[in-house]
C-alpha cells in the first residue's frame, strides 16, 4: 500500500540545513495497523506530512497504492488527498460552525457527491462510531472523545486507502484514549490500512507493528502482539 | 451559485461579523449611491439642454445680416447688409437638396396694431407658410398660413396663444376676428403654441403681404431653414456645418463681404450649438463616472480588507478543508463568492435608494438646464456590472492568499 524508498527531507533554517529525515525505507501492506513512534524532533511529524502529501520529499520515492507521489501541484495533491487519505488530528480539527453530520460530509462535498447521498453516507459513518444521535450537534456540544470519533468518521467517509492519525489520543484522557483506539482497531479489523503517530507506549502497543524513529532514521521496526483496547473500555 | 453549503458558510461568517460587514457594506452602498445620483444629475443636465434646444427645430439654420467690419474689394467697412428676395430664392435653389423647410422673415416695425379700441404691442412678422415647422410651433386652433395666402397676398394673420389669452378673453375664439394693422383689417385664421411665452407674443402674416402692403419692397430681415433629417446625430452635425458654410460663402459673395468677416453675415446653426453643449455634457458625464468609480473603489478596498480579515480568521478552517481535499480553486471560489455577495447586496441597496430618490425628487427639480434627473436602464445595468466586477476584484487578493495557505502551518494556527 505504502512504499517508501530512501526518503530524505531537510529544512532550511537560515543558513543552516536541518536534515530531518535521513534515508527512510519501509513499506506498509494493505490492512496493517502501524504505530510510528519517536520523541519530538525524531522526524515523525515530517514523515506524516510527507505521507499526507502536505509536504514534499527532497530525495527518494513514495508510492501510494501503486501511484508514484511526486511533483504534485496543489490541485493534484488535493485530489489525491481526497481520494487516498483520511486524516485524524490530535486537536480534532472539526469546523466549529458545522454540525457533526456536516463535518463528516465535508470530504464528500469535495468529491462532488450529491447532497442527499452525502448526508446518508455521513449518517452511516456517524452510526459506525456510535454518534448517530449526535448528528445535529455542533462540535462544542461534544466531549473530546466524541469529537475525535466524529473526526474519525469524517476521515472514513471518503473511504480512503489509508487512514493517517497524528497523535489521535494526544488530547484525551486514558479512558477516552482507549475508546478511540478501540474504534481504530475495529476499523482496522474491517481491513483498512491505518498509520498512527504516537509517543505513548501503550497506544503503540495497541497497533500491530511499531516503527521507531530516532533522529531521522528508523531504529526499530517490529511486529508486536496487539493489545486490544476493548478490555480497558 | 445554488450550492446550499456555500450560502450557509457565507451567512455564518457574516453573522459572526455583523457590524463589520454592515459598515463595509455601507461604504459600498454609499459609493453606488453617489455614482447613481451623479449620473442622474448628468442626465438631468443633458435633458435640460435638450429641452432648451427643443424650442426650434433641431436642424434649423438662421441667417442674421449685420454690418461689415472689414475692407473688401474697395468697399469700406461699416456697410449694412440687406438681404433680398433674390438671396432667399437663390440660396433655396443652390441648397435645395439639403433643405426641408425654408422661410424668410420680414419684421414689420413702426406700425399700429389694434383690436377694436385696444392697441396691441406685439411683434409683426411676415413669414412663409413653412415657418411653422421651423419654429416647431403647434396649432392650438385654426390653421397656419398656406401657399394660397402667399400667392393672394391675403390679409390673414396667425397669432400666438398668449395673445389669444391676453386680448381675446371676451370672445369665444379669436378665429374669424379682425385685427387692424395700419388701418387694414386682417382676419385671424389660427392660433399657435410655443414652448415659451415670449415666442407666443408674435403675429405672423404672409411674407408677400408683409412686403407689398407695408412697403417692404424685396427686403428681408432674416432667413431660416431646416435641413432634411440625417441618419444620426453626427451626420446631422456634419450636414449642418456643410450647409452653414455653403450658405455663408454664397451670401458673402453676393454681398461682396470678406470671407473672414464674421460680423457681416452671421449664420447660426442650432445643431452646431447643440453639439457644443452635448459634448460638454459628455465630458461632465465622464467626470461623474470618474468620481463615482473612485468612491466605489474606496468601498471596494473596504470589502477587500474585511475579506482579508475573514481569511485570516478562517486560516485553520481553510487548512482543514485543504487537508480534506479542497482544491485551491474551491477556496478561491468560496472567498470570491462571499465578497461578491457582500458587494452586490450593499451595492443594490445603494442603487435602489438612489434610484428611488431620483424617481421621487427628479420630476420636481426645476432649475435652468437641469430637467428630470434620472438614470435609464442601461446605466443601472452598467452599475450592476461595475458592482460585480468590484466584488470580484475586492475578493480576489484575499481569495488568492487563502488558496495559498500552507496546510501544515494553517493547522498549527490557533
Amino acid at each position: 500500500m505504502i512504499e517508501i524508498k530512501d526518503l530524505h527531507k531537510s529544512y532550511k533554517m537560515g543558513n543552516n540545513k536541518l536534515h530531518v529525515l535521513k534515508g527512510l525505507n519501509f513499506s506498509i501492506a494493505e490492512g496493517e495497523l502501524v504505530a510510528i513512534m519517536g520523541s519530538s524532533g525524531s522526524g515523525k511529524s515530517t514523515l506524516l506530512n510527507i505521507l499526507g502529501m502536505l509536504d514534499e520529499l527532497d530525495e527518494g520515492s513514495y508510492t501510494l497504492d501503486g501511484v508514484p507521489i511526486k511533483n504534485l501541484n496543489e490541485t493534484k495533491a488535493a485530489q489525491y488527498r481526497n481520494k487516498f487519505l483520511g486524516f485524524v488530528f490530535q486537536s480534532f480539527n472539526l469546523i466549529n460552525y458545522k454540525s457533526a453530520m456536516e463535518n463528516v460530509a465535508l470530504p464528500l462535498y469535495y468529491q462532488k457527491v450529491p447532497r442527499k447521498e452525502r448526508e446518508e453516507k455521513a449518517l452511516k459513518y456517524l452510526g459506525q462510531v456510535g454518534l448517530k444521535e449526535w448528528a445535529d450537534h455542533l462540535p462544542n456540544e461534544l466531549s473530546g472523545g466524541q469529537k475525535q470519533r466524529v473526526a474519525i468518521a469524517r476521515a472514513m467517509a471518503a473511504e480512503p486507502k489509508v487512514l493517517l492519525a497524528d497523535e489521535p489520543t494526544g488530547a484525551l484522557d486514558s479512558k477516552t484514549s482507549y475508546e478511540v483506539m478501540d474504534l481504530i482497531q475495529k476499523i482496522n479489523d474491517n481491513g483498512n490500512t491505518i498509520l498512527v503517530v504516537t509517543h505513548e507506549e501503550d497506544i503503540a502497543h495497541m497497533c500491530k507493528r511499531i516503527v521507531h524513529l530516532k533522529d531521522g532514521v528508523i531504529v526499530e521496526d517490529k511486529m508486536v502482539e496487539q493489545v486490544r483496547a476493548e478490555q480497558y473500555v | 451559485m445554488f450550492d446550499i453549503e456555500r450560502w450557509q458558510e457565507i451567512f455564518n461568517t457574516i453573522r459572526k461579523n455583523k457590524l463589520r460587514t454592515f459598515l463595509t457594506g455601507l461604504s459600498v452602498a454609499s459609493g453606488i449611491f453617489i455614482l447613481v445620483i451623479l449620473l442622474g444629475f448628468g442626465q438631468g443636465f443633458r435633458n435640460g439642454i435638450a429641452h432648451e434646444f427643443e424650442q426650434d427645430a433641431a436642424t434649423s439654420v438662421w441667417v442674421w445680416p449685420g454690418m461689415t467690419t472689414k475692407k473688401y474689394k474697395g468697399l469700406n467697412p461699416g456697410r449694412n447688409i440687406q438681404l433680398r428676395n433674390q438671396n432667399y430664392e437663390f440660396s433655396a435653389k443652390l441648397l435645395q437638396d439639403d433643405i426641408e423647410y425654408k422661410s424668410p422673415r420680414i419684421f414689420v416695425r413702426d406700425i399700429s396694431i389694434n383690436y377694436g379700441k385696444e392697441a396691441l404691442a406685439y411683434n409683426l412678422q411676415g413669414v412663409s407658410y413653412q415657418f411653422q415647422q421651423i419654429e416647431n410651433a403647434t396649432m392650438s386652433d385654426g390653421r397656419f398660413l398656406n401657399y394660397q395666402d402667399e400667392i393672394n397676398t391675403a390679409k390673414v394673420a396667425v397669432i400666438g396663444n398668449k395673445i389669444a389669452i391676453d386680448v381675446f378673453q371676451d370672445v369665444e375664439t379669436p378665429i374669424g376676428e379682425f385685427i387692424d394693422i395700419s388701418g387694414i383689417p386682417f382676419k385671424i385664421i389660427g392660433i399657435f403654441s410655443e414652448t415659451e411665452d415670449r415666442e407666443e407674443e408674435r403675429i405672423f402674416i404672409p411674407k408677400t403681404t408683409a412686403q407689398k402692403v407695408f412697403n417692404g419692397g424685396d427686403r428681408l430681415n432674416n432667413l431660416a431653414y431646416t435641413l432634411v433629417p440625417a441618419e444620426n446625430f453626427e451626420a446631422a452635425v456634419a450636414q449642418s456645418l456643410k450647409f452653414k458654410n455653403r450658405l455663408q460663402s454664397y451670401l458673402q459673395q453676393a454681398h461682396t463681404v470678406d470671407p473672414d468677416d464674421t460680423n457681416a453675415i452671421r449664420v447660426y446653426s442650432a445643431m452646431e450649438e447643440a453639439k457644443r453643449y452635448y459634448s460638454l455634457t459628455d465630458n461632465i458625464k465622464l467626470f461623474f463616472w470618474f468620481v463615482g468609480i473612485c468612491t466605489i473603489i474606496a468601498g471596494v478596498v473596504g470589502v477587500s480588507n474585511i475579506m482579508l480579515i475573514v481569511v485570516r480568521e478562517r486560516t485553520k478552517e481553510i487548512g482543514i478543508r485543504k487537508a480534506l481535499g479542497a482544491k485551491p480553486w474551491a477556496i478561491v471560489g468560496m472567498v470570491l463568492h462571499e465578497s461578491i455577495f457582500i458587494t452586490a447586496i450593499s451595492g443594490f441597496t445603494g442603487l435602489i435608494f438612489s434610484m428611488g430618490l431620483l424617481e421621487l425628487l427628479g420630476p420636481h427639480i426645476q432649475v435652468d438646464y437641469v430637467l428630470n434627473p434620472s438614470v435609464n436602464f442601461n446605466v443601472a445595468i452598467s452599475t450592476v456590472f461595475v458592482l460585480i466586477v468590484a466584488g470580484a476584484v475586492a475578493g480576489f487578493f484575499p481569495a488568492w492568499r487563502a488558496a495559498n495557505i500552507h496546510v501544515i502551518d494553517a493547522l498549527k494556527d490557533e
